[in-house]
């Protein structure tokens, strides 16, 4: 198969679910109505480690329109092993389990969730539990916990194995830089409110809509916990407000939702709060040693990445900040480790480009306090060390034009105008400084089930148990479907978000593009074949004797690529045949790639900083990105553009602040956890560079979720340097850091 | 948040005497702080007196000078009025300085007066917090106070007062106007709210009973020079970490009358007549401003996370009295300081 004219892959579309999204006939989570509709109100610990003494619950009871209140000690009954609460991405360790029993172990877990007849009467007797707690001493103090800190399992993710001799070659080294750079906890924020509404149905069986970044991981798990047979159990998620990971994992409100609706056996509703959304999980606080050795030149001698970084008590959550490190430059020595601070916390996880935005950010601003110690030009020392293999396993690249992210990002940025010793560049009472970093993240797939409905109107239904969590699914199937069934876009319609649909990974790790967009053109490919078959059977057959790859489908019709005036329509293939439909359901399996894969960027910002106040300004960002093929330019422009956005965030704005003294998160709105504001973001250029890719996948796509957002704080931070040859080492640079 | 019970004032007369018979019960004019506590359970009124659609919102001029202004006006409409544009600028560009535009379409005068302190531990339930409840003790003390006072403030409570229009109310020497049950009465803006000391539980002097009718602004706007600076963790939206509103009356060079008020470092708007009084005379150059933010400042104390405060204080007085100087105040919709 071949695309000889694509028309959609690759165009400026527009989202097709804008329209319903703008008009509100899409429906989230929170929206479904049923008859008898129950809803909770969650009531939280106020304290972060201890026990639960009593939960008087009567005055709550007593409040008229209240149904019932369900805590650990009258709740239906829920599965007694950790496995079944072990979904798709737990990490290591005994997961959390809502409702479960009178520990807590966390400040805002769930202890109650008030029922009613209307959320108004949930929510005011909620106020009216009376808790009375044992309490026991918390540790939330992250830094505090530096040395306690344990050696990370090695699971997955553990850091790679080291090579060479980091310690000799650090020592022998010319030049050296040593330095710690600390990322707090940061919160997704997503805008739609975690709900979920389980509605049962004649039979007894029960759907559940949920804020979910995977309805089969969803559905897997609360089949494990409540005992449930799969097929009674659907979960739905056709649309959802932004996840960035937050929804990668089951979360808590869908336990409560399920508990509710079979203790009162009516349908139920739950929706957190903002508040109680930041105990969902975070991105967690780490401090990482960066140490990196060179020869005068600038070649790498030796690179050493250690990594702290925060987790809840229950659950070990890490990913792999170190690896980055050693993956990117060319160097023979190389060093890692990573070690976990335990705390009275909810476990973290994932947050958009997990490890990479953080352990980039460390690795970029020390190869620009390198450059400086070296006397050298930032991009240059990225070039005298760049690498076309994985410097892990050593294997070349399915693709990697980052070269040309740096040409033509720094063209583009004006980089050869750049004063290189800090401080050198002003406006009035504004000092400039301008910073690039590198960036890099996976290039992932993974195996995927789509299903094609082609019916003989010419219309095509494709579905997958995908999500969409806003970046733009539903619009690149469409696309890849239209291209490679030859319809136009307005004639495929796209099902996803359902657990009974083929089967899909979660939507994370940037996987989905790539993995969904090859598994479609995989199941078109049978439908062609079908189709040829179906045209073949037609007398005086103008395809007689093509075999599937001699033709394509397009224009509605299966058409000879050699000869394309041979053609026959679709429609009187599938009617000779007395079909109304074709259907066909495929797996697509990856094998795993013999070459390396990742995608890269290189971003440059510009700030200017008033020298006297010390506010900064991100007032420009080129962000040059190869991430092999463009499904849709203008959704993808958009994606790289909320990761700068986020980026600056990343920068200069976002930190979860936790009161050691209460283990309570005490920013936990979107008033006082800041994020960038219009005024905040000035030009943002976004630069796709050409990366053909004939190995990683047929249609070449690499993905690009996440690898808008690594790197940009880096750069920031090099440019506020660049700008006032002070360097600030823990995120967020606010004001104050600068007057250190 | 509790149940509550909502009656709508008929009239100034009708809202008066409707509090006084309900004790416990609030006003509510936008809503947009009030709601908000509600809904953390901080504020638990059983009773609402919707105060929104009394007619207290005109702007009026003032026989002899001056401007009277409802207290039911919405902030940005106050900060859109011809008389404040013109001869107020101070003013609008201090209300434009906050919250958001859709929060300035709900926010009333009276309300942002009122509004309370965003210290984090106010908010949070399962924290101590004398203003809260007096005699609990103060979480922010010696916790999460990067955003607390550095002046006035006392062992019982470090909060901030939050507003900026009051910051430029304070600075134009603004009365405001106020109505119990059995009279009227006026006070000036500087005393309408007050220090912690003792009793954090009191913002301002208000009486439980008291309804704000209106804001008088004396005849002298500063139309000149004049400038709003608000420094900030990010370019909008965003409570002042510091701000001033700075006033001059010059003579060619030399400074007939100063005013500088400071936000966002103590319980209430910041001035100090001693160090205005100080500048009347002197020529309006760096020295004579540096002078000036040095003796404002020189009481300030920090706790532990504020220190920057004291120093970022200083220096954004100097930088809006220099724009005032200059006649080039401080624009709030540009994305830079001036
Ligand atoms: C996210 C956010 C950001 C914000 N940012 C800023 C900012 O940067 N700068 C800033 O200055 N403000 C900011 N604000 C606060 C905003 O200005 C206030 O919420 C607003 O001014 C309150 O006015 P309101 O009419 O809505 O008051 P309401 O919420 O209705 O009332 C507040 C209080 O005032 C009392 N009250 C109201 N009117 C009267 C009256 N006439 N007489 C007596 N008592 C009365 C009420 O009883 C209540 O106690 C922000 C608010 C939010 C939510
Ligand atoms: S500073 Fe004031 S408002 Fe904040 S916790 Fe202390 S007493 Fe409460």
């Amino acid at each position: 198969m071949s695309l000889s004219a694509p028309t959609c892959i690759g165009a400026s579309v527009s989202r097709i679910d804008g329209p319903a999204k703008v008009t509100g006939a899409a429906k989230y989570a929170a929206e479904y109505v049923a008859p008898d509709l129950a809803h909770g109100y969650v009531v939280t610990s106020r304290i972060a480690r201890g026990r639960i003494r009593r939960i008087d619950v009567s005055r709550a009871r007593r409040v008229a329109g209240v149904i019932d209140v369900l805590t650990h000690d009258n709740r239906p009954q829920m599965a007694a092993q950790d496995d079944a609460y072990r979904d798709d991405v737990a990490p290591e360790g005994a997961p959390f389990r809502p409702l479960y029993n009178d520990r807590i172990l966390f400040s805002g877990q769930p202890i109650a969730v008030v029922l009613a007849e209307d959320p108004e009467a949930a929510r005011f007797a909620a106020t009216l539990l009376g808790v009375d707690y044992d309490e026991e001493p918390h540790v939330t103090d992250f830094l505090g916990q530096r040395d306690a800190a344990v050696a990370a399992p090695k699971g997955a993710f553990g850091p790679p194995p080291a090579r060479g001799s980091v310690e000799t070659a650090l020592e022998a080294a010319p030049v050296r830089h040593d330095a710690d750079y600390y990322v707090p906890a940061e919160t997704h924020n997503p805008m739609e409110l975690y709900a979920t509404t389980a509605i049962w149905d004649a039979d007894g069986r029960l759907t559940v809509y949920d804020k979910t970044q995977g309805v089969q991981n969803a559905h897997t798990y609360l089949c494990g916990v409540f005992g449930l047979k799969p097929e009674d159990l659907r979960v739905m998620s056709p649309y959802m407000g932004g996840g960035f990971g937050s929804g990668l994992r089951p979360q808590y409100q869908v336990v409560l939702a399920v508990l509710a609706a079979k203790a009162l056996r009516r349908p139920a509703r739950v929706v957190l709060t903002r508040a109680q959304m930041f105990e969902l999980g975070y991105r967690p606080a780490m401090i990482q040693r960066i140490s990196l050795g060179a020869d005068a030149d600038g070649t790498l001698r030796a690179i050493a990445h250690d990594a702290v970084t925060m987790t809840s008590r229950y659950e070990d959550f890490y990913r792999q900040e170190t690896g980055w490190s050693g993956l990117l430059y060319a160097c023979a020595n190389a060093s890692y480790a990573h070690r976990l601070a335990r705390l009275d916390l909810p476990t973290p996880c994932d947050m958009r480009a997990p490890s990479a935005a953080t352990g980039v950010y460390a690795l970029e601003c020390a190869m620009d306090e390198l450059a400086v110690a070296l006397n050298m030009d930032p991009i240059a020392l990225r070039l005298k060390n760049y690498s076309e293999r994985d410097q892990h396993s050593g294997d070349p690249y399915s693709s990697k034009n980052l070269r040309a992210c740096y040409e033509q990002g720094a063209e583009a940025f004006g980089w050869a105008g750049r004063a290189p010793e800090p401080r050198a560049m002003r406006d009035g009472d504004e000092l400039i400084g301008w910073g690039m970093a590198t960036g890099v993240w996976e290039a992932l797939q993974m195996s995927i089930g789509v299903r094609i409905v082609l019916s003989a109107n010419g219309h095509a239904e494709v579905s997958c148990a995908t999500s969409d969590i806003g970046t733009g699914t539903y619009t690149i199937m469409a696309q890849v479907a239209a291209d490679m069934l030859g319809l136009p876009l307005q004639d495929i319609s796209i099902r996803l978000g359902d657990s009974t649909l083929p089967r899909s990974p979660v939507e994370g790790g940037s996987w989905i593009a790539a993995s969904v967009a090859n598994g479609i053109a995989a199941t078109a490919d049978a439908i062609r074949a079908d189709v040829l078959r179906l045209a073949q059977g037609l007398p005086h057959a103008p395809l007689a004797g093509a075999g599937p790859d001699d033709v394509e489908l397009a224009e509605g019709c299966v058409v000879s690529r050699a000869d394309p005036s041979r053609r026959t329509p679709i429609a009187d293939a599938l009617r000779h045949a007395r079909l109304e439909r074709i259907e066909r359901e495929h797996l697509t399996e990856f094998a795993a790639p013999k070459l390396a894969h990742n995608t890269h960027s290189a971003v440059f910002a510009e700030v200017r900083i008033d020298e006297d106040l010390g506010l900064i300004r991100v007032t420009r960002v080129v962000s040059a990105v190869a991430a092999g093929r463009i499904l849709n330019a203008k959704t993808a422009r958009s994606q790289i553009m909320g990761g700068v956005v986020w980026g600056v965030g990343m920068a200069l704005h976002e930190e979860t602040l936790i009161d050691p003294a209460f283990g309570r998160i005490m920013n936990a709105n979107i008033a006082d956890y800041h994020v960038p504001v219009n005024a905040d973001i000035h030009d943002i250029e976004v630069i796709f560079v050409d990366e053909p890719d004939a190995e990683i996948n047929h249609l070449g796509v690499k993905g690009l979720g996440e690898i808008g957002i690594v790197g940009v704080a880096a750069a920031i931070a090099n440019a506020v340097y660049h700008a006032t040859g002070t360097r600030v080492r823990d995120l967020p640079i606010t004001l104050d850091k600068l007057r250190r | 948040m509790i149940n509550f019970d909502y009656v709508r004032a008929t009239s100034a007369a009708d809202a008066v005497s409707r509090i006084a018979a309900f004790p416990g019960a609030k006003f509510i004019a936008g809503g947009t702080n009030l709601v908000d506590l509600m809904k953390e359970d901080v504020e638990r009124p059983p009773r609402l007196i919707d105060i929104s659609r009394l007619p207290l919102n005109r702007v009026e001029d003032i026989q002899g000078g001056g401007l009277r202004i409802g207290a039911l006006i919405a902030n940005a409409d106050l900060a859109g009025a011809p008389p404040v544009a013109q001869r107020y600028p101070l003013l609008g560009d201090a209300l434009r300085a906050g919250a958001s535009g859709q929060l300035r379409n709900m926010a009333s005068v009276g309300g942002n007066l009122m509004q309370r302190t965003r210290c984090c531990y106010f908010y949070d339930l399962a924290t101590p917090c004398n203003k809260r409840r007096p005699g609990d003790g103060c979480s922010a003390r010696d916790g999460l106070n990067r955003a607390h006072a550095i002046l006035g403030a006392s062992v019982a409570c470090v909060a901030t007062h939050p507003s900026d229009m009051c910051v430029a109310l304070a600075a134009l020497d603004a009365i405001v106007h106020v109505r119990g049950p059995t009279e009227g009465r006026a006070l000036a803006l500087t005393d309408f709210h007050r220090l912690p000391g003792d009793t954090p539980d009191r913002d301002t002097n208000l009486e439980p009973d008291e309804l704000i009718t209106a804001v008088e602004l004396p005849p002298k706007g500063f139309a000149e020079h004049y400038s709003y600076l608000k420094i900030r963790d990010r370019l909008s939206y965003a409570f002042a970490l510091v701000s001033v509103a700075a006033a001059l009356d010059l003579d060619g060079d030399r400074i007939r009358e100063a005013r500088i008020a400071l936000g966002g470092v103590a319980h209430k708007p910041w001035r100090d007549a001693r160090v205005e009084d100080a500048m009347r005379g002197e020529p309006a150059n760096a020295a004579t401003f540096g002078a000036a933010a040095q003796a404002l400042l020189r009481d300030a104390r920090a706790l532990a996370h504020n220190a920057f405060k004291i120093d970022l204080a200083a220096r954004t007085v100097v930088r809006a009295l220099t724009q005032a100087a200059r006649g080039t105040p401080q624009s709030q919709t540009d994305k830079r300081i001036g």
